[in-house]
């Protein structure tokens, strides 16, 4: 058996009965026993994961807003106060999309949250965009990352955090951060859920995962991550993102700040193409699928829709909804849309692509 | 460590079978299938009545995680299957020895029994895989 790289929680996991899997590299806990469980326990109440295999890059200089400008199709210039966090695509000069990721206003700079699985080839493209840059990188492999989500999930970090933290902590709005000593906390996530994220000293990690399972937080393995964040309607790098496809086929055009227009980044040239294509219906789109009978839908499935061919780039069954769901490309302006389940054609509908807010239904 | 109870016999794709005090067999999937699998979403049964032969893909499985097809462990004719599985899926997880079970055959040829797998060799082939 090979070992991959551990976070500093790997014995916690195992002790809480993680069943632990290779992911990119690292050995992560898939779930805990029951994925539909941890799932509900975070749309329900409040879960913590352990996200510490994500790659943090610090980014600071004279130009660090000026380079990230240029590197991201999103404009940190938005940033107007330390703690505000971004989402944005890194694009190539095809418009391909490198990778998605956030990027917080810090008091040093900025701070860039990256996948794991793209990490190499995200921190090549960041070295080789420095040219004319005064600019520093760091990537941070010390630093620990908790997601803390749920309705209650504020509630319980303030139980076990000091009272001045959890003044601050409860203040805090989404999509704001704010650093205290070495720990940076915000409320930013991947769940559709309200809840914290926690960058800080890993070998601090442990003691706040304790603190967390004392009040009631449950461990939440990356398998209910990747139902929630469907139910959510977001992206996972890979299934709906890749290199080959433009931000405009994956539901991204509203993360691309093209105001104002004299702002040049990677990929602006090419994306305007995009956008012409997309508009005279040449680009496929990111649309929601709902199979309200039996059956799962799944990444990979093939779709016959009335105006074309599309596929599943994600698909599961949604354990709040308690029927499959998908995130698919299919073209622009299809009505109706089947599926290929294990050789039957099967009618599914076609929705916004966001499921569930908030532990609700949000479609029609 | 997985359950394998030593009462049954084992096909190398997972499933077990019982043979009931009536002569007849019950058929499911392994508490390690089970466990690789994850939360059992959906299961599809055969039509009572069907005539099926060894390895045959008799039902389906699918998880959070994946699809997966059930084959039958010998040859015989369908007698019964397990409907409380339609609404209650999740019960292959909590209870695949017991009330997890999928469908009841007719056994049509005995000897196929004898190419199963006991406790221990399906061990050894859970290990291996």
């Amino acid at each position: 058996m090979s070992v991959g790289q551990q976070t500093t929680l790997y014995q916690k996991h195992l002790d809480a009965g993680a069943k632990m899997v290779d992911f990119s590299g690292w050995d992560m806990p898939i779930n805990y026993g029951s994925q539909i469980e941890e799932h509900n326990q975070v749309r329900l109440a409040a879960g913590v994961f352990d996200v510490s295999h994500m790659t943090v890059i610090d980014v600071g200089g004279d130009d660090a807003e000026k380079y990230l400008r240029y590197l991201l199709a999103n404009d940190v210039a938005k940033l107007d106060q330390v703690g505000r966090a971004l989402y944005s695509a890194m694009l190539n000069h095809d418009a391909g999309i490198l990778d998605d990721l956030i990027v917080y206003r810090m008091s040093f700079g900025y701070r860039l949250v990256v996948n794991c699985a793209t990490r190499g080839k995200d921190i090549r493209w960041m070295i080789q965009n420095t040219d004319g840059f005064r600019v520093s990188l760091e990537e941070k492999p010390r630093l620990a990352i908790l997601a803390v989500h749920g309705p209650e999930s504020i509630g319980k970090v303030c139980e076990v955090v000091a009272d001045s933290q959890a003044t601050q902590i409860r203040e805090l709005k989404s999509f704001r951060g704010i650093e205290m000593d070495s720990w940076f906390v915000a409320r930013t996530g991947y769940t559709g859920e309200k809840g914290l994220e926690f960058i800080f000293p890993a070998e601090e990690a442990p003691e706040l995962w304790e603190k967390l399972l004392a009040v009631g937080v449950l461990p939440i393995g990356l398998g209910a991550r990747d139902t929630l964040r469907l139910e959510a309607g977001m992206n996972l790098y890979g299934h709906e993102m890749d290199e080959s496809i433009s931000p405009l086929a994956s539901n991204m055009d509203q993360t691309i700040a093209y105001e104002p227009t004299d702002r040049e980044f990677i990929g602006r040239p090419a994306l305007i193409a995009h956008k012409h294509l997309y508009e005279s219906g040449e680009v496929p789109k990111l649309v929601g699928l709902v199979l309200e009978g039996r059956g799962v839908l799944r990444k990979g499935q093939k779709l016959v829709t009335d105006k074309g061919e599309g596929v599943i780039t994600s698909g599961s069954f949604s354990p709040t909804l308690k029927h499959s769901i998908a995130l698919a490309r299919i073209p622009i302006s299809s009505q109706s849309c089947e599926v290929d389940l294990r050789g039957k054609l099967t009618g599914v509908r076609i929705v916004k692509p966001n499921f569930v807010r908030f532990g609700k239904k949000v479609f029609e | 460590m997985s359950n394998i109870p030593d009462e049954l016999r084992y096909a190398t794709s997972h499933e077990w079978i019982r043979i009931e005090d009536d002569g007849n067999a019950s058929v499911g999937i392994s508490d390690h299938a089970q466990d690789a699998l994850g939360d059992i979403v959906f299961v599809e049964l055969p039509e009572p009545g069907t005539s099926v032969n060894a390895k045959d893909e008799v039902a389906v499985v699918e998880s959070v995680k994946a699809a997966s097809d059930i084959y039958s462990p010998v040859s015989g004719s369908i007698i019964a299957i397990n409907e409380t599985l339609l609404d209650a899926p999740e019960t292959v997880n909590s209870s695949p020895y017991e009330n997890g079970w999928f469908f009841k055959i007719k056994v049509s040829d005995a000897a196929e029994l004898e190419e199963l797998m006991d406790t221990e060799g399906y061990s050894e082939h859970c290990e291996e895989e």
